[in-house]
């Protein structure tokens, strides 16, 4: 069901979120928001080794943008630094509507580019993380 | 009686498909629809008269000169203005009260002045008088919102002293459909002998308004939330006023004489219409005039009346919504909210079953933290408007609770 936006994973990850909090003394961190919905997003992480070793995020605002930024953690935690980035591209990719094939709980976003209006939700959380990973600029606004 | 079915007819639009269903346009406080007697004027406009205005001496010209003018007229009836003289055509709701404050405001009002606005002000009626704030050092006073949507006028009467020299509040809110007492307003303004503007934006496609019975100052209104085009909007100025308010943009039609040394500047209205209008949207706009015209104000009051009040009976029998905004006096707008659902997510599921409705802070951010909100969901109604499209919604927000049970 390719145009289902609330699907069960969506709606599971929104009602109960993964990785959901503050890591203190971390080793990248950056904010994101998204001034159309009030959506925010904040993304801790932990890289060692080049390697995510943790990863956690606060935040509120739309089911979409939270179930993302949950599915996105459970997605890259323990991944390398490559491996992450490889994800980042694809999911955003995905959310451009070129084919993609997204494995995981990601695919719960494969139909997002037919919401255009919801896209920026979706891609909030994997904006902010690349801004944590590049800390170029630590507060990204979606608009 | 206003016969809907022949109204519907007028708008095209209405028999759209949107995700395979039938639309059921709830958006009507973002921009009303168009009827055909309105885009059959644009149109005629660029294929029979396409012309510039006021400049040529050729046949075309006079004919859309004449056309530009007599919708002119036609404002002036709507609002019952003095003269065609008081009646400035802008791009709108937002580019009048930037007139009213970078003219008005900039050349009269100085540190320390009090600029009285309320809480359920749309950023354009907020923002400009910021900006005027960092120019000129004026303050801002804000008149609060009462917890069923009404304004405190107690704390209205309070903000009041010697330093209040401008008072600028809307006619009717976008988002909690509160018809302010916007006489009273007017009168206390008058009696204090400070300028009073009213934002009639949601106002003026609902009830009758009459300028001169208000008495106030300024009045504004957008085109396009009265069944016109977009881009084009009224400020009516009394006329002791405009006179005396120095232009903003400079250029053409604008002028009287022109040279290096001295330039005279035309008189209102023109002095505030330079360069080249919206001269097929003015046009649009007097068309629109003459729709509403067409019908009975208080036929569609009462109509509108009863579509608000079918839609709160019917919003509040949903468990867990809270309808932002319970005033006596309401037109045009029901806000409101479900539980913890965002209300983008209401938004797109029901968009999905063809209801289209606005979602989030409808340019209103200090009134929607005056309530403790991020957001509200917002039905807003026209004449067309039917209770079998409100029925829809219903149906579509009990989807909605299905999905995020
Ligand atoms: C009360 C009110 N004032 C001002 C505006 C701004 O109108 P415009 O965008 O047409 O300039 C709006 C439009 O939403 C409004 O509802």
């Amino acid at each position: 069901m390719k145009n289902q936006l609330y699907q069960q994973t969506v709606l599971k990850h929104n009602r109960d979120p993964r990785n959901y909090g503050v890591i203190e003394d971390c080793s990248h961190h950056a904010e994101g928001f998204n001034p159309l919905c009030g959506d925010e997003v904040k993304v801790y992480m932990q890289v060692e080794d080049d390697l995510v070793k943790a990863i956690q995020f606060t935040g509120k605002g739309c089911a979409v943008s939270q179930a993302s930024a949950s599915i996105m953690t459970t997605a890259l935690i323990g991944k390398s630094l490559d491996e992450a980035m490889a994800q980042f591209d694809e999911f955003m990719k995905m959310a451009s509507g070129e084919k993609q094939d997204p494995q995981g709980e990601i695919a719960a976003f494969a139909g997002i580019s037919q919401f255009p209006s919801r896209v920026k939700c979706a891609v909030l959380s994997w904006q902010t993380f690349n801004a944590a990973l590049k800390a170029v600029d630590n507060t990204i606004s979606t608009e | 009686m206003l016969d809907i079915e022949k109204i519907r007819a007028d708008f095209p639009i209405l028999e759209r498909q949107v995700h395979k269903k039938t639309l059921a346009y709830l958006d009507n406080g973002a921009t009303t629809l168009k009827p055909n007697q309105v885009v059959g004027e644009i149109e005629k406009h660029y294929k029979e008269e396409c012309s510039n205005i006021h400049r040529g001496i050729h046949w075309l010209s006079e004919r859309a000169t004449e056309a530009y003018e007599a919708s002119r007229e036609k404002v002036q009836k709507l609002i019952n203005a003095e003269s065609t003289d008081n009646i400035v055509f802008t791009s709108g709701t937002t580019a009048g009260i930037n007139l009213v404050v970078q003219s008005y405001g900039r050349s009269e009002l100085n540190a320390g002045d009090e600029v009285i606005i309320s809480a359920m002000e749309h950023h354009s009626n907020i923002v400009p008088w910021q900006m005027l704030r960092e120019e000129k050092g004026i303050v801002i006073k804000v008149v609060p919102v009462l917890e069923d949507g009404s304004l405190d006028m107690e704390s209205f009467y309070n903000l009041i002293s010697e330093k209040t020299k401008f008072i600028s509040i809307m006619y009717v809110s976008n988002v909690l459909g509160t018809i302010n007492p916007m006489q009273e307003i007017c009168d206390k303004a008058n009696e204090l002998g400070v300028p009073v503007l009213v934002d009639a934006a949601q106002a003026i496609a609902h009830m009758p308004v009459d300028v001169q019975k208000l008495n106030c100052t300024f009045m504004v209104f957008s085109a396009h939330k009265m069944y016109g085009p977009t881009g084009v909007g009224v400020l009516y100025g009394k006329a002791e006023y405009l006179e005396k308010m120095p232009p903003v943009n400079g250029g053409g039609d604008m002028i009287l004489s022109v040279s290096f040394d001295k330039t005279v500047y035309n008189v209102a209205p023109y002095k505030f219409e330079a360069g080249t209008p919206n001269i097929a949207g003015v046009i649009g706009l007097g068309a629109a005039v003459d729709y509403l015209q067409s019908f009975n104000w208080q036929e569609v009051e009462a109509r509108e009346e009863e579509l608000i009040a079918y839609a709160h009976e019917k919003l509040e029998k949903i468990p867990g919504l809270k309808i932002i905004g319970t005033a006596k006096n309401k037109s045009g707008a029901v806000s409101f909210t479900m539980k913890d659902i965002h209300p983008h997510d209401i938004g797109t599921i029901v968009d999905r079953s063809g209801v289209a409705i606005r979602t989030g802070h409808h340019c209103a951010q200090p009134l929607m933290e005056s309530f403790g909100i991020v957001a509200t969901a917002r039905a807003s109604f026209a004449i067309y408007n039917t209770k079998e499209e409100v029925d829809q919604l219903a149906k579509a927000l009990e989807k909605v609770q299905e999905i995020f049970a």
